[in-house]
């Protein structure tokens, strides 16, 4: 079988999860669209396994690790997306945004700050 | 204890006094009064001990070479003379009456650690730039006379008034200082020493390149120090500090440094004819201005303040003739009884609860409340007035003497303008002198209104130095026949010409305020009534009582009566200086000259006009430039920045999938790039 | 690999290589599918087909075991696991125009460019290689256990370490200030939505 098949199919399936990641707003639409990117790299894996015939078999025994820990993964990234819900009552990703700077620092208070100071709640209206 | 070790000792002493003062006055207040007055007292015996070991025989030099600078060596040098030893006398012993005077004076106040420190420091400057033989040790001692003056003036710095007096105190005597560093510079170049003795010897052997101009820029320096026109205007205001530092630094000693040094260098001095002609000219306007405008003063140390920036022109006059043992003379003798005015007048002050003398004026028997101040101040002011046989007589005709004798022309190398110059002021300054010094007298003693109000007797330790003080007041004229051997051995006994003139003029001048304080006072003493005392040109005006503060609480301490006085004074009369008292005879005298007399003849708004106001307008466009155009360019790059992170901040907007948007994106970049790059150069 | 080439027509695909691709496609469809659902059950469904159809192409590609264990794990428990966090975070049953965030073009302009690039670096570098998936099955159960506990039994190991570490992690995650406070918060929306 040409090599060619499943890496391109690895790499559209990647960039199919990559896409989830970066546009869905859902954290565990998000997961799921992790859970495609690792698939993609597993299936990379076996195939490479299988045309180098590794005697060690890296590539198979790599990915039943990755799978296992895709699963804690995915336990902890659950668990943790529960508890943002639970303490945010949503669990949007656009939605959580303490990691922006507070328009309103102490040394933001410019002139140049006056425009973008309602910016973060027009996004918070448009997710509600 | 040879002389150069008590010499020594002498300026150590205090300064070593000083220094633990400032250490332990805080934590140990029992030691504060014995510091003060103990090492002051030692250096006062130590100075006479140096008198008497000198004993009028020639000058003593030891010098240790401070340390090789390459060009001009400075020498740690003590030189004693005559001059020296006698002035050493003087401020040891005027500055242990202040110490002491001060133990009572300043009994209560929680500042008097640090203020005795800083006398004992001054002492121990003074000292020093009277025993030094070098330049550089003596600039030493006269700067940390200045910084000393600027903190005791400001002693009392609650108020107004003493904190920019002693502002301007500094200031205007560093406004000479500075020519005068110039001065002692050109001088130690022209002369390769900054040794006295060693520029003494250079000027007779081989002269000056540029005595002029020396002699001008260290006359800068003496103006100022010795408040001579036109840089005096700070000694009047000085006033604002406490009576003891008045009597000390402006009246006997600091302020005859600057006529020391000249002394001291006047062979510089006397290689420049014009020189002498300008110093002539200083000291006559110095001398007669002051003369009015004592006249027209009513705060009484304001009066003697002006009366001090008279007598230094008597000796900065006595210099110009070129006869410095007239002036040292007077500088003793003005010591003395100057001392004992201040000291005076901080009782008078103290017994009236006020410091104007219009207020004084209309109070009855301050002379039997304070007969110890009554009787050594009426002596002080006749001596002030040069009346024979006080020891004022004999000095200032010693330098009246002088400028005759230039004037005739028999001094060699002397100017006979300069001598006329000297001799005509001096005269008429004697009229004024009498004549301010009696109204001094009968506006303060001879008082009619209420009685003034009782505080009990004054404390020993004031009363007792003003008898101290008396006897060199009433005895030290009798020395004048022994002195000119300490000095340069001219004769310092009167003649009969200047004798008979200046007691002349001055009984004259006497006489005259008399008159006008009679015309203003029809019965003075008889009728005790406040309506009637002020007998009146205009009788609205006469009859309001100037107000002091005389409602000072009885118990308190002299210094604290002083200060209310001086913050009282400017809102009861509307000026610091000058009072509308129409019963006053300097009004009278002085006519319309009296308003323009009362405010120094307005030398401070000419300064304002000529300094202050170019250098604010100065600053004012300093800062506009550095407002308008330096802050530009530095908030405009300050601008910049701040909104190139405002543009970058808009990125930071917290959406976690925007972030690794752009990382990834990057990272693809840097991908592709590798791979062309990878590709490229397989290729 | 240059006799494989020399034996292999890249226009003449023989049966696995049509199969693998026809898979491929409904593999990559589902995946779209999972990504661009609005009906956020539907994505997770679509996910269950997509990580079916990898689970096949395993088995093209020889490795039986991995598929078995991709079809357990991921099909059995990993999606039980979404669909219940779903629930849980009370996930709209109908379609949700709001499923896509605002930086949907930027996240395709990304993908997109990072599929073609990929794309192309893949095929330009293994457009001559060939798999040989005859003889001896690669990933039996038999072979994949024996390398697994014969040459990885280390990281197998540290894996199950890291596997308890997940599992107290998010049992940890899970109990918000410990105790029955937590556990009855985490209960009454459930229950509220039981009654409604």
């Amino acid at each position: 079988m040409h090599l060619a098949y499943p890496a391109v199919l690895a790499v559209l399936l990647f960039c199919t999860g990559l896409y989830g990641v970066l546009a869905r707003r859902n954290a565990i639409l998000v997961l799921m669209s992790v859970e495609l990117m690792l698939n993609a790299v597993n299936l990379n894996l076996v195939a490479f396994d299988v045309w180098l015939r590794d005697t060690l078999h890296a590539g198979q025994a790599l990915t039943l690790f990755t799978i296992a820990v895709a699963a804690a993964e995915i336990g902890i990234g659950l668990a943790i997306v529960l508890l943002v819900y639970r303490n945010r009552g949503s669990s949007d990703i656009d939605r959580l945004r303490d990691l922006a700077e507070r328009p309103s620092g102490p040394d933001g208070a410019g002139s140049a700050d006056a425009p973008r100071q309602p910016q973060p709640d027009t996004g918070a209206e448009a997710t509600a | 204890m040879t002389l150069t070790t008590t010499a020594v000792l002498a300026p150590l002493l205090p300064f070593l006094g000083a220094v633990v003062g400032l250490l332990l006055g805080r934590r140990s207040p029992g030691f504060v009064r014995p510091l003060a007055v103990l090492p002051t007292l030692a250096a006062a015996v130590l100075t006479v001990a140096v008198a008497v070991g000198q004993g009028g025989g020639p000058a003593t030099d030891v010098a240790t070479r401070l340390t090789p600078t390459g060009s001009l060596p400075i020498d740690l040098a003590l030189h004693i003379d005559g001059f020296a030893a006698l002035i050493g006398v003087l401020v040891g012993v005027v500055a242990t009456c202040v110490q002491i005077y001060s133990t009572a004076y300043l009994r209560d106040d929680p500042r008097y650690p640090s203020y005795a420190a800083l006398v004992s420091l001054f002492t121990s400057a003074m000292l020093l730039v009277v025993y030094t033989g070098d330049l550089m040790v003596l600039l030493v001692g006269w700067e940390v006379m200045g910084i000393c003056s600027y903190f005791l003036v400001g002693h009392y710095w609650e108020t107004e008034a003493a904190r920019a007096a002693s502002l301007k105190a500094f200031l205007v005597t560093k406004l000479g200082d500075v020519p005068f560093l110039f001065g002692i510079f050109a001088l130690a170049a022209d002369a390769g020493t900054f040794r006295i003795t060693g520029i003494l010897g250079h000027v007779a052997r081989d002269g000056l390149h540029h005595p002029t101009l020396i002699a001008l820029l260290l006359l800068a320096g003496v103006a100022g120090k010795s408040a001579q026109f036109p840089l005096h205007t700070w000694l009047p205001d000085a006033m604002a500090g406490p009576t003891p530092v008045s009597a000390l630094i402006h009246a006997a000693t600091m302020v005859a440094a600057g006529v020391y040094v000249v002394a001291r260098l006047l062979p510089v001095f006397a290689a420049s004819a014009a020189a002498l002609v300008v110093l002539a000219v200083m000291a006559a306007v110095t001398m007669v201005g002051s003369a009015l405008a004592a006249l027209a003063q009513d705060d009484i140390k304001r009066v003697l303040a002006y009366s001090t920036v008279g007598q230094l022109g008597y000796m900065t006059g006595a210099l110009a003739v070129g006869d410095r043992g007239a002036a040292v003379f007077h500088l003793l003798s003005h010591g003395a009884f100057k001392a004992l005015l201040f000291l005076g007048a901080g009782v008078i002050i103290h017994a009236a609860g006020t410091n104007s003398l219009a207020a004084m004026s209309r109070m009855g028997g301050l002379a039997r409340r304070i007969p110890d101040a009554f009787w050594t101040v009426t002596v002080a002011l006749l001596a002030l007035a040069a009346i024979p046989p006080f020891a004022g007589f004999f000095s200032k005709e010693a330098v009246l003497g002088a400028a005759e004798h230039a004037a005739t022309g028999h001094a060699a190398g002397i100017p006979g303008a300069a001598g006329w110059t000297v001799l005509l002021s001096g005269l008429l300054t004697a009229l004024l002198t009498a004549a301010y010094a009696t109204r001094l007298w009968l506006l303060t003693f001879c008082g009619t209104g209420p009685e003034a109000p009782d505080h009990g007797p004054q404390p020993r330790a004031m009363t007792a130095v003003l008898w101290v003080l008396f006897l060199p007041t009433v005895g030290f004229g009798l020395t004048a026949t022994f002195l000119p051997a300490w000095f340069d051995g001219r004769s310092l006994t009167p003649t009969l010409t200047t004798s008979v003139l200046g007691t002349g003029v001055a009984l004259v001048g006497g006489l005259i305020t008399y008159a006008a304080w009679r015309h203003a006072h029809p019965s003075p003493g008889h009728r005790p009534s406040p309506s009637r005392s002020a007998a009146p040109p205009s009788p609205a005006l006469a009859t309001r009582t100037p107000l002091g503060a005389v409602a000072v609480a009885e118990d308190a301490t002299p210094a604290l009566a002083e200060e209310l006085a001086i913050v009282t004074h400017p809102p009861a009369y509307g000026d610091a200086a000058g009072a509308p008292d129409p019963a006053d005879p300097g009004r009278l005298l002085l006519g319309p000259l009296h308003r323009h007399a009362a405010a120094g003849f307005h030398l401070d708004a000419v300064y304002s006009a000529l300094f202050v106001r170019p250098v604010r307008a100065a600053a004012e466009l300093v800062r506009f430039l550095d407002r308008a155009v330096v802050d530009t360019y530095v908030s405009g790059a300050g601008t910049a920045p701040r909104w190139l992170g405002a543009a970058v901040r808009r990125a930071q907007t917290g959406n976690v999938q925007t972030y690794l948007g752009a990382l990834l994106a990057g990272a693809l970049v840097l991908g592709v790039a590798a791979v062309l790059v990878a590709t490229g150069t397989g290729a | 690999m240059t006799l494989a080439a020399a034996s292999h027509g890249f226009l003449s695909p023989t049966g696995v290589e049509i199969a693998f691709v026809l898979v491929g496609i409904a593999t990559l469809g589902a995946a779209l599918m999972t990504v661009g659902s609005r009906q956020l059950v539907h994505a997770a469904l679509w996910l269950v087909v997509a990580l079916g159809g990898i689970a096949v192409e395993y088995l093209l590609l020889t490795a039986e075991f991995i598929a078995w264990v991709q079809v357990l794990i991921y099909v059995g428990s990993v999606v039980v696991l979404l669909l219940f966090g779903l629930m849980l975070t009370k996930a709209p049953i109908g379609p949700s125009p709001d499923a896509d965030s605002g930086n949907r073009w930027v996240a395709l302009t990304v993908a997109g460019a990072a599929a073609a690039a990929l794309v192309w670096v893949v095929v330009d570098a293994f457009r001559a290689t060939w798999i040989d998936l005859d003889g001896a099955a690669q990933g039996s159960a038999e072979a994949a256990g024996r390398s697994l506990f014969r040459f990885w039994v280390l990281p197998f190991e540290a894996l199950s370490v890291l596997l308890l570490a997940a599992l107290v992690g998010a049992v940890a995650l899970s109990r918000r200030g410990g105790g029955a406070k937590g556990a009855a918060e985490t209960l009454a929306p459930a229950a509220r939505e039981g009654r409604l």
